[in-house]
């Protein structure tokens, strides 16, 4: 339509390079390559051709200051910040309302405690807030679409918001992306430093989306996946979801799972 | 009983930051991490560059560093500046012309004769993971040789993860993501 205009490529040719760079992947692993959960280099997200670095980055023992992290205390973090239907005085946002739970683990399954959860997002009609989201749909004078938490004892945090909407984007012609949540965590060291999207279940985008096939394995795709969960869902009130998170510690590295078979 | 390595669990894959991402992120005094002119005080600023030698105005970057005598910050307040505790951590968004800076301290060694250095996490639309790196203090030449990192890389190298000092005392360090100079990135 009129904002895709002519010279944007095709859907398929952008999924056919995400089949061919996954190969690719494949085939470097089998050749010895390191299993990686991102890759930097992914030419089907146009954005990342001149942005991503082109050596691999230095394996190094992470030393004092890198083993620790930024201390938030409580009283940084307000409890109505986790709540991003309750920031306007003038009403509610439009759209589903849901919350999000889940507990943040470092990778042997130790809870990430008292540490900063920071979520944004597109509003229910698939519009950001931000000044040069240029996408013609609404924007809603009761969302803003961020938030914040610190996780509790037990590494949990918890929000409500909205179901954002699909979201256009100028890729390529007809590009969207699935509803997704942006997530911003600290762990214990700063090595476990990590900002991802969390995604909903079965959306028919998973397939097309470049950001989401940045991540080179279904498993770990799966794992940005939130699961409906309707021992959170409230009756008459909201839908629940459910999301945890790992955060890597320094020794953790992407493992080759016991069978795999290439 | 399972072994130690059975039990450890995949760790959530990253994903950039998006275009979207400074109404999420961004709080007042951010990149302050002392008051601008304090007796301690140091300005750190550069620009964030693409594989073209542009300017990249959409990208965030975070420090996080030992207080000047080398002492790890414990302090709260790295969101809520008004503590004037030391708390370490800075944020900045960079500007339309891809410039950060932020109001710090000169990170001390951390042990007799170790290197300072801030560690650094840049983020960036079309950056599909964060990039984590390190900005050393260029004052302390012993210490610098001394460095195993440092020791690993060539001089070209070297100089993508050491800072200059201007005649006033503050800090530039540009952050090259792709080609010509290109910074070098460290996983742990």
């Amino acid at each position: 339509m009129t904002a895709n205009g002519p010279g944007l490529e095709p859907q398929d040719k952008i999924t056919a390079e995400i089949v061919s760079r996954h190969q690719q992947y494949q085939d470097d692993l089998a050749a010895g390559a390191r299993r990686t959960g991102t890759l930097l280099d992914f030419a089907p997200y146009r954005s990342s051709v001149l942005r991503h670095p082109t050596k691999d980055p230095r394996l190094v023992d992470p030393e004092t200051i890198e083993l620790v992290s930024p201390a938030y205390g409580h009283w940084e973090v307000a409890p109505i910040e986790s709540d991003l239907t309750a920031q306007h005085v003038g009403g509610e946002p439009q759209g589903q309302r849901m919350v999000i739970e889940g507990r943040v683990l470092d990778s042997a399954g130790q809870p990430i405690r008292h540490q900063l959860v920071e979520i944004w997002q597109a509003n229910a009609g698939g519009r950001y807030i931000h000044q040069r989201d240029q996408h013609p749909a609404p924007l809603d004078p009761n969302f803003t679409g961020a938030g914040r938490t610190l996780t509790d004892e037990n590494g949990v945090y918890r929000f409500t918001t909205i179901k954002p909407g699909a979201y256009p984007w100028k890729n390529h012609l007809n590009a969207w992306r699935p509803a997704h949540i942006h997530f911003s965590l600290f762990g214990n060291a700063v090595t476990q430093r990590l900002v991802t999207q969390m995604y909903f279940p079965d959306d028919p985008l998973f397939a097309l989306d470049p950001i989401y096939n940045s991540i080179p394995e279904q498993r770990d795709r799966d794992r940005l996946v939130a699961a409906y969960d309707h021992d959170l869902t409230s009756p008459e009130w909201a839908l629940g979801f459910r999301w945890d998170i790992v955060l890597s510690g320094p020794q953790a590295t992407w493992f080759e799972p016991e069978g795999d078979e290439h | 009983m399972s072994d130690a390595r059975e039990a450890e669990i995949l760790p959530t894959p990253g994903q950039t930051v998006g275009p979207f991402f400074r109404f999420g992120v961004e709080y007042a005094g951010e990149n302050i991490v002392v008051q601008p002119y304090s007796p301690g005080s140091v300005l750190l600023s550069g620009t964030v560059y693409d594989g073209a030698g542009e300017v990249i105005p959409d990208a965030m970057v975070e420090i996080w560093a030992a207080d000047s005598d080398g002492s790890v910050p414990t302090g709260e307040g790295a969101r809520i500046r008004t503590s004037h505790l030391f708390s370490g951590f800075g944020r900045a968004q960079v500007t339309g012309a891809g410039h950060y800076e932020f109001w710090t301290r000169n990170p001390g060694p951390t042990a007799p004769g170790k290197a300072p250095f801030f560690a650094a996490v840049v983020f960036a639309r079309g950056l599909t993971d964060k990039l984590h790196t390190r900005i050393y203090l260029p004052d302390d030449e012993a210490a610098l040789a001394a460095d195993p990192f440092l020791a690993s890389l060539s001089d070209d190298e070297r100089r993508t993860v050491i800072a200059e000092r201007d005649a006033e005392g503050n800090l530039r360090h540009d952050i090259r993501l792709q080609g010509e100079g290109e910074t070098v990135f460290i996983r742990f």
